[in-house]
């Protein structure tokens, strides 16, 4: 509870005004039966017309203060709910700027989306719902039975019997319906799984012609969905007839009793008419408050989902840098008995024992099969992932002991999955440096050879990309990735096979542009074709998490099967042609 | 932030708003039952009010779902009408009750019988109530259960063209959000609109009956709130749209973010990110309090006039009774009933929200049951058994609109067991053809025959059948792996798909696994690399024993030293079958039969690997990687 202080505490006027005055269209509610008792018992009974018209002009004016504060309660609530959402919501966002890649890959893309909006949306409904209800429900409650008690105190009585066993009731109502809808929801979600399957695999289903097969399936599953439904549903239902037995019940005994003690002189009758509506009022308020709690069932589970994120271990941070203010100067990098597993508790390394030095301004490639690890092995450089043993160091100085700042500015890194935002391609470039010139961008986007096709476009420059940058080819969005990263200028440039849809005529000027412009930099580049390795100053060859072969092309030819291996699978043919 | 960027930032993610949504939707719990009150729930969330086209035709078709229990309806309009009444007469009872009462003569014997028959009268509308809810639920998930299944069916007769026209988004929320909504209506509200008109009319002429005078103060108050209620749900609508345009744009935002996060950080963005989400989150925030602030006063907007109007009869009842001789009882139920009759009509005006975007919601439902389904067979429609696989396309022109050809003129054959590839840049049309062999799509002039048989004139079933195909996509069903593999013919034995796994080179990483082919999938295989899916999708049409095998980009994740391992069993694989592939990596080709160079429709050079790099065309420059392939 604690933690949510600090969202309330900003807007506690609205948290406290809103409930307030919600409370006073309650207290409206409950004079309201009272001042008409006065109208039957004193206005009616002594023929006082005057007497009479007072109480109904006071009646008129409680009624229109309630809906003020019915009005303003609905603007605090609203203030308050809303603004408790938008806090929160920004936190978890800012906790997700924080988290580190492994802290990413636990949680899906989809699910931090939704937990970002659905959730947050379901948890604001419903803390608005509560401000309005929460007092509200209990204070008519309350204000229902006092007004009893003061009027008659005997009849009143019957309130005492009634409402501990009514609420009992209610709560052994919301005992078994609660289980039952969070059942529902597992077959709802069960469901919609099927459907989204279905619909991204329909040409799958269609060419083996399974229409039939899926129908069933889904026929299934669309009937369990129904059965629980009707399962939850029903304990619903069953409050209802329950709530009104209890009702009638003690409107019964409270005309019995009352008209008794009318019978007997001992009671007035227009306070009979009063109790009757207090009745009503006691039982709608104990409904309203199953209501809500039923309700919360939802946001408590939203809630639960928000909290994981927050509550997220950020396993990653340059809090203990013991050179927070040093930069990148020359890029020189060093693996030192480097082992890495993505969790803790698996047997299988990712990477083992690399030790590795790579000078400043080289260039190296690295080259292996599918999972064997080079991606991981450049992650650690710009530490997107932490070492589980050894250490890298870049220019001498572990990279734990720089600024994540500073370090990720010294390294650029070009990723395989790769993305562009919304936006112009010019507002994608300057994600490398916002404060860029115009030379300077025009320079770098010649660099990566983007300078052409982007001038060739209608727009150029200011051509607007569509989300994930869907209307360029994929060797373009290569390019432009590249040209991004360039931008930075950082001191080690990171390629991890970013230039697979680059055609090696314009791939092979990329890598002129690097020797020329960018000679200082050091530069690892991650490739499948061997093509692009082939001149580096060092090749680094990877097989199940282990370097395997590690020098020049020629060297390499000699001493490396598995180059050999690779080179053969992609060379062999083309030497024969 | 200045105020260039941030008006760029909202247009920018603007556009996305409408595909963003709100999912989620109605809530379930809490439907049936709710309480009476004065309908001061939180404000109605969920879609913005879409007004249905025909709303008459929507009713008339939603209905027709609700005729099989056309005698259930029956039973509970019946005990609508019954609980209605009993719960009028039971609050008409007080009025001799209490002038029992007040008048001389009453007794305790006189007041016992009363209430023994207004109990009676209460039990009946209680059972009545009970009963109805009981049954409509029933009726209702049994009528949304069916429209769920046939709308389920009707997608599967759909063409493949339906799905690559609309999202699946889309789709999706017709299941989801329209179909809850649709739910939610015949739940509560078909009951609710006839209680609440028995309602309205019974309370009128008890009130008539009771007292003339103080009905015209009632009926007066009518026109006031309605006048209100407009005021307040005009603004409300009006906010409400600014507040779906806002959460649309962070809802934008938020997925565009969150997707490219590794490269956020890469790029040190993190606090340029923080920025812009503030913004467009607190915009969000002062749109969303206004609209739920107008959304939320409706409820004690209407309430308290009620209570105005409670007021007023109360007062001018009390004049009455001195001035005019009218009985206490009779106001008592009188100023009841003055609520009473507001209240229907209240949740009439409310409910019309609900109304209306469950038949917006039922409108979008039947606008795909009334899709186009793919085009039946003949009745010449024959089925090739056995089919051989031989495979000839003549003169086939094709374009997925009709104002753009995407095929041109493309003829070439395949024989029984032969291989025959494509190359050519995105949108060459390789995929196209493939498309067009299984008649996903098809074709506007010229032919295509599998053993000499047009494809039109073979059973779409059996045409599919003798067709396996791989994709690009490699998504997976839920389910453990063997079913997946079985998936390409369900009658596989355990030991056929193992067989088809090893044919794939997927069996050794299968085994690798902790339950082996009994590991789940789940997520669409997040637990699996893409290399590893594609090795599975390929075992899949490997089990499937398919004459003709289409390899669209099949290998395309697996890395060419894997690739070269499992070379051979894909030799195998298509040694029986006629095969077309696709293939991004010219060295997947090279044994082909004939290689088909693709582009803008046409085929612009064909031959075996050797003769085409002879050729020094532009099959040469592709390989030799002088020129780019995207």
């Amino acid at each position: 509870m604690k933690r949510y202080a600090k969202y309330i505490r900003p807007y506690l006027y609205a948290f406290i005004l809103g409930p307030i005055m919600m409370l006073t269209e309650v207290a409206g509610e409950v004079l309201l039966p009272s001042f008409m008792a006065d109208i039957i018992n004193v206005g009616a009974a002594n023929h006082d017309v005057g007497y009479i018209v007072q109480r109904g002009l006071v009646m008129i004016v409680t009624a229109f203060i309630m809906m003020a504060g019915g009005v303003l309660g609905a603007w605090f609530s609203a203030k308050a709910a809303l603004s408790f959402g938008a806090d929160l919501r920004r936190d978890v966002f800012e906790k997700v700027q924080t988290f580190s890649f492994a802290n990413i890959d636990k949680f899906s893309t989809g699910s931090l989306v939704t937990r970002l909006t659905n959730d947050i949306t379901q948890v604001q409904n419903v803390l608005m719902m509560a401000l309005r209800m929460l007092l509200r429900a209990p204070g008519m409650l309350v204000g229902a039975v006092i007004m009893a008690f003061v009027m008659n105190r005997s009849l009143a009585a019957i309130f005492l019997v009634v409402m501990p066993i009514l609420a009992l009731t209610i709560g052994m109502i919301i005992k078994t319906a609660f289980p039952r809808f969070t059942l529902m929801q597992v077959k709802l979600d069960a469901l919609n799984t099927n459907i989204q399957e279905v619909l991204t695999n329909v040409r799958v289903i269609k060419s083996f012609v399974r229409e039939d097969y899926q129908k069933e399936k889904f026929a299934e599953a669309n009937k369990d969905l129904k059965e629980s439904g009707l399962r939850a549903f029903k304990v619903v239902i069953f409050q209802m007839p329950v709530m009104m037995v209890f009702m009638n019940l003690t409107t019964l005994l409270v005309v019995w009793f009352g008209g008794n003690q009318i019978l007997d002189g001992s009671m007035q009758v227009g306070n009979l008419t009063a109790f009757t509506t207090y009745v009503v009022q006691v039982l709608m308020s104990l409904m309203m408050l199953a209501m809500v709690l039923l309700s919360s069932s939802r946001a408590i589970a939203s809630l639960r989902r928000i909290n994981e994120v927050l509550d997220t271990q950020v396993d990653l941070t340059d809090e203990g840098a013991r050179y927070a203010q040093a930069p990148v100067k020359r890029g020189r990098i060093e693996f030192k008995d480097v082992s890495f597993r993505y969790y803790k508790n698996s047997e299988e390394k990712v990477l083992e024992d690399i030790n590795l030095t790579i000078e400043p301004g080289q260039v190296v490639g690295i080259i292996g099969s599918t999972g064997c690890g080079k991606t991981t092995l450049v992650s650690m450089i710009p530490r997107l992932y932490d070492v589980d043993e050894g250490e890298v160091l870049v220019d001498g100085i572990n990279v734990k002991d720089y600024s994540l700042k500073h370090l990720r500015e010294g390294v650029g890194m070009v990723l395989q999955k790769n993305v562009l935002f919304s936006g112009t391609i010019l507002e994608n470039l300057q994600w490398g440096d916002e404060n860029a010139s115009e030379e300077e961008i025009l320079q770098v986007a010649r660099d990566a050879q983007a300078d052409v096709f982007v001038k060739n476009l209608a727009e150029g420059y200011e051509t607007e990309l569509g989300q994930g940058g869907v209307n360029v080819s994929g060797g373009q969005k290569q390019r432009l990735c590249i040209a991004r990263a360039l931008l930075k200028k950082p001191k080690i440039l990171i390629l991890d096979d970013s230039t697979s849809a680059v055609d090696t005529a314009t791939e092979s000027r990329i890598r002129e542009a690097f020797s020329g412009s960018l000679k200082e930099t050091t530069k690892l580049i991650i490739a499948q074709r061997i093509t692009s390795v082939m001149e580096a100053d060092q090749i680094v060859v990877l097989d199940e998490g282990r370097i395997v072969g590690l020098g020049r092309h020629e060297e390499l030819m000699e001493a490396c099967s598995a180059y050999r291996e690779i080179y053969d699978s992609q060379m062999k043919e083309e030497v024969l042609a | 932030m200045d105020e260039a960027r941030k008006e760029r930032l909202v247009k920018k993610y603007a556009r996305k708003s409408d595909a963003a949504g709100m999912p989620g939707g109605p809530g379930g719990p809490g439907g049936p039952g709710g309480p009476g009150g004065k309908g001061k729930g939180p404000g109605r969330r969920g879609m913005p009010v879409k007004k249905p086209q025909n709303a008459k035709a929507a009713v008339g078709r939603l209905f027709s779902y609700l005729n099989a229990d056309m005698g259930k309806l029956v039973f509970v309009f019946i005990c609508v009408i019954a609980g209605t009444i009993s719960s009028l007469a039971g609050s008409y009872m007080l009025r001799p009750i209490i002038n029992g009462l007040t008048q001389e003569g009453g007794n305790a014997r006189k007041l016992l019988y009363s209430l023994l028959v207004m109990a009676a009268v209460y039990a009946v509308g209680i059972i009545a109530q009970y009963l109805q809810q009981r049954i409509m639920i029933v009726v209702s998930q049994g009528a949304i259960e069916r429209i769920r299944n046939e709308l389920f069916e009707k997608l599967q007769k759909l063409p493949v063209r339906f799905y690559d026209t609309n999202n699946n988004g889309d789709i999706m929320s017709r299941f989801t959000n329209d179909l809850d909504a649709v739910g939610d209506m015949l739940n509560n509200t078909v009951v609710q609109i006839i209680s609440s008109v028995i309602n309205v009319v019974g309370t009128f002429c008890l009130m008539l009956y009771t007292n003339v005078w103080l009905t015209i103060v009632t009926v007066v108050m009518v026109p006031l709130m309605m006048r209100a209620a407009g005021f307040v749900a005009m603004r409300s609508r009006k906010y409400y749209q600014a507040q779906q345009a806002a959460l649309g744009t962070l809802n934008g935002y938020i997925e565009e973010t969150v997707t490219g996060q590794k490269v956020v950080k890469v790029f040190c963005h993190e606090e340029t990110a923080k920025e812009e989400f503030e913004y467009l989150n607190y915009d969000l925030r002062d749109k969303q309090i206004f609209a739920q602030f107008f959304g939320g006063i409706m409820g004690p907007v209407m309430g308290n006039l009620s209570q105005v109007s409670y007021s007023l009869t109360a007062m001018i009842g009390g004049i009455l009774c001195v001035l005019r001789g009218f009985d206490i009882g009779g106001l008592t139920v009188f100023v009841n009933y003055s609520r009473q009759f507001s209240r229907p009509i209240n949740e009439l005006s409310m409910q019309m929200n609900t109304i209306f975007s469950a038949l917006a919601g039922a409108e979008r439902v039947f606008k795909i049951m009334d899709e186009a389904p793919e085009t039946p067979d003949g009745e010449n429609a024959v089925a090739l058994t056995p089919c051989k696989g031989h495979v000839v396309l003549k003169d086939v022109t094709f374009g997925y609109n009709p104002d753009k050809t995407i095929l041109k003129n493309i003829s070439l054959y395949a024989k029984p067991g032969q291989k025959i590839a494509f190359v050519g840049s995105t949108g060459a049309g390789k995929t196209t053809i493939t498309n067009l062999i299984n008649r996903f799509y098809d074709i506007d002039a010229g032919s295509i025959t599998i053993d000499g048989v047009d494809i039109k004139d073979i059973r779409r079933d059996n045409l599919r059948q003798n067709i396996a195909m791989v994709l690009q996509d490699t998504h997976l069903f839920t389910g453990t792996i063997r079913e997946n593999i079985r998936y390409g013919r369900l009658d596989a034995t355990d030991e056929e798909v193992v067989e088809a796994a090893k044919l794939a080179s997927a069996d050794h990483f299968i085994k690798r696994l902790e339950h082996g082919y009994d590991t789940m999938i789940e997520g669409d295989g997040a637990n699996l690399s893409q290399g590893q899916r594609q090795l599975l999708n390929i075992a899949r049409a490997a089990v499937s024993k398919a004459p003709i095998l289409i390899l669209d980009e099949a290998t395309s994740s697996v890395d060419t030293r894997t690739e070269r391992h499992i070379e051979h069993g894909m030799d195998r694989l298509m040694a029986q079958r006629t095969t077309l592939v696709i293939a991004h990596r010219l060295s997947t080709v090279r044994n082909a039969n004939a290689i088909m160079v693709l582009e803008n429709g046409e085929i612009i050079e064909r031959g075996d690997h050797h003769e085409l790099l002879a050729m020094k065309g532009r099959y040469y420059e592709l390989y030799t990687g002088k020129k780019e392939l995207d």
